[in-house]
């Protein structure tokens, strides 16, 4: 069992880091990121790129990876969400941007690295062996980065000057306005930050899972999942959410396993009758 | 002034048709003979993106590879007339009602030799439209009803994991010891139905089965949590029933990190640069279905061919050693029986007796099998290469043949 729980610690640590990057473009502009699972893939290519085809050091990859997201993200809101944003009143109109950046960045992702999985060599060797538990060393390095990511995320939204400005802005932007917070530019802020996290996570998780073309979609979908089941636009929410999931999934796939592949089924139906219960997930609140 | 004008504009106007038509002669007479050829469109319907994108672009890659060779030859000679070849291909993303429209594509265009597709959904999917539209298909799936008759518009590509799975749990059975075995699969058609024929084969052999529901997502990205309950079975051998190309080395990492020291094998054709980059050493020893014309068999027109592969896209493809052979079968058949080029009827009465010098391969034949499997003659014959990974290559294990 000291096993599973390990897994499911460890799972939990990387989902909560996919999704907070998702729900803070949530919170700041209510645009729903499709797209988030293919910066992921973005950034996992630029990390496979420069550690895994340049040599240079695996750090010097994953600063390039959040920064080269950071700079796709604040472009997607300068040139293409804010203009969507202040021309148009209907929610649908950001989401099928959200959609069409997606497809457009799958197909270019394609285009530039090919249809193969990649991966690139273990960042640490070895794997540590107990009794009870057996974890290999490069993901409690990378449990740890991620925990510690999600810490100094945390201290910075709570902390620094950008942060409380974000938080202004997630709790009611005309309000926020009026206090003289500069509205495009946080909102630029917090889209390139939400980006720079999904390109780190992205990074940081191909020298453990790889990457491939084809696995944005895949990764939005459980981003979504976790943030639904947390709550909207909550960055503790993320944070549960992602933790929950990893837990359920560790536990079903192993307490469920002689009934087949039931753990997903399980875990929607839970959620299903969690948000008929709870329709704004753990910690989200109705206004959005 | 006007008609100064117009004067100035038709001399300007001869001028260009002048010039056109003399460039349209240089270029006509300098390449007179494809010039001249006549258009042979073959198409590929199958999965070109998204988790299983390598099957098919593998398809798509070594046809355009092949064709573009051929034309630059100076074209395919098939009864009086020489064809210049033709890829038509489209992206059914492994999407059945995709394939379905890609089929109807194909059938649009006149085209009636068809690639693809490359899962069993969308073989299965495609069998009608191929039926009523005159089509034969050469598909990467393993449902027999697609080649038993009534059905025989499809032509199996590649060799059956029914047909696989059972020579290597014998070698492996005989040859390491193995006795008890686990199967686990993606949570998908495809996959589990060839864990069903990997389990029965397994039971006839003997074989104690210790798993044999486990599945996991396709999209399931860390292996660890799936894995844990069937390492602790501790199976001498674990089957990656379908697995994959962009998962094995996943699973093979997480397996050798929670300490599971047995066998890991899988009736797929995987990617030995995939392989390398994902698991490293931890894949040394993962048994697989090879590409069909490993080193110790393969003619210089096959390095050729990986030659020309890897120019054109930067990087060669294992699988496209078995990929290489659908056009190739169109292509000699099509020569056998010139009338087959748009009457399939004929291209059938064909298979039956249809031989031709395997070029890829050495000491082999084309020619079309699968009468013990299928009760007709409805597969291609390529070489079974049964490889073992080691330091990021293939080394061959045994070869066989399917009759």
């Amino acid at each position: 069992m000291e096993q599973v729980i390990a897994n499911g610690l460890y799972l939990g640590a990387q989902y909560a880091l996919i999704a907070l990057g998702l729900t803070l473009i949530f919170a700041l502009m209510n645009v729903l990121n499709f797209a988030h699972g293919q910066m992921y893939v973005l950034g996992g290519f630029v990390t496979y790129s420069i550690y895994g085809q340049l040599k240079l050091p695996f750090v010097v990859a994953l600063i390039c990876s959040g920064v080269s997201l950071a700079i796709v993200g604040a472009l997607m809101e300068k040139f293409l969400f804010r203009p969507v944003i202040r021309r148009s009143k209907r929610e649908e109109s950001t989401m099928l941007l959200a959609a069409a950046i997606a497809f457009f960045l799958d197909a270019l992702i394609l285009l530039l690295f090919g249809e193969k999985q990649r991966g690139v060599p273990k960042i640490v060797s070895g794997v540590f062996i107990s009794d009870s538990v057996i974890l290999p060393y490069d993901r409690i390095v990378v449990g740890v980065i991620a925990i510690l990511m999600i810490a100094a995320f945390m201290l910075y939204m709570q902390y620094s000057k950008p942060g409380r400005a974000m938080r202004a802005l997630a709790q009611d932007r005309i309000a926020a306005q009026l206090m003289g917070v500069k509205v495009e530019r946080y909102s630029m802020i917090g889209f390139a930050l939400g980006a720079m996290l999904a390109g780190v996570v992205g990074g940081l998780l191909v020298s453990i899972t790889g990457v491939n073309s084809g696995i944005g979609g895949p990764i939005s979908i459980k981003a979504f999942l976790m943030v639904m089941i947390g709550g909207a636009g909550v960055v503790g929410g993320a944070i549960a959410g992602g933790f929950i999931l990893g837990m359920m999934e560790s536990v079903g796939l192993t307490v469920l396993r002689e009934y087949g592949d039931v753990t997903y089924l399980v875990i929607f139906a839970l959620l299903m009758a969690f948000l008929s219960i709870r329709p704004n997930g753990l910690m989200g609140k109705p206004w959005g | 002034m006007g008609s100064e004008m117009i004067n100035r504009r038709s001399t300007l106007k001869s001028l260009a048709l002048g010039a056109v038509s003399i460039l349209a002669i240089a270029v006509a007479s300098t390449f007179p003979a494809q010039a001249e050829n006549k258009e042979l469109k073959i198409g590929f319907v199958g999965v070109t993106s998204g988790p299983a994108a390598a099957w098919g672009t593998s398809n798509v890659r070594s046809m355009q590879t092949r064709a573009d060779w051929l034309n630059e030859a100076g074209g395919v000679k098939i009864g009086d007339d020489t064809y210049n070849i033709t890829i038509v291909t489209f992206d059914d993303q492994k999407d059945p009602k995709r394939a379905i429209a890609g089929m109807e594509k194909m059938a649009q265009e006149g085209i009636h030799y068809v690639v693809g597709p490359n899962v069993d959904d969308g073989a299965a999917a495609v069998r009608p439209v191929a039926e009523s539209k005159g089509i034969i298909y050469f598909p990467y799936a393993f449902p027999k009803s697609l080649y038993v008759a009534p059905a025989s518009n499809a032509v199996l590509g590649m060799v059956a994991n029914y047909q696989s799975g059972p020579a290597i749990y014998k070698y492996l059975k005989e040859n390491k010891s193995v006795k008890k075995v686990a199967f686990i699969a993606a949570n998908e058609s495809d996959p589990i139905s060839q864990r069903d024929g990997g389990v029965a084969a397994a039971k006839e052999l003997g074989l104690e089965v210790v798993a044999e529901t486990d599945t996991y997502q396709n999209d399931t990205r860390d292996f660890t949590p799936v894995l844990t309950p069937i390492v602790q079975l501790k199976p001498d051998l674990l089957v990656l029933s379908g697995v994959a190309p962009a998962n094995a080395p996943l699973l093979i990492r997480a397996a050798r990190e929670l300490g599971y020291e047995g066998l890991i094998s899988a009736e797929t054709a995987q990617d030995a640069t995939v392989l390398q980059e994902g698991a490293g050493e931890l894949a040394n020893g993962f048994i697989s279905v090879g590409g069909a014309s490993t080193p110790e068999i393969r003619t210089p027109l096959m390095e050729e061919f990986i030659d020309r592969y890897t120019k054109k896209f930067g990087e060669y493809n294992d699988e496209s050693n078995t990929k290489v052979y659908a056009l190739e079968y169109i292509i000699e058949t099509l020569k056998a029986n010139p009338k087959a080029i748009d009457d399939v009827a004929e291209f059938k009465k064909t298979i039956d007796s249809f031989s031709a010098p395997n070029p890829y391969a050495k000491d082999s034949m084309l020619k079309y099998v699968g009468t013990t499997s299928f009760g007709q003659k409805r597969q291609v014959s390529v070489p079974m290469v049964v490889t073992e990974f080691k330091d990021g290559t293939f080394k061959t294990l045994f070869i066989g043949e399917v009759d």
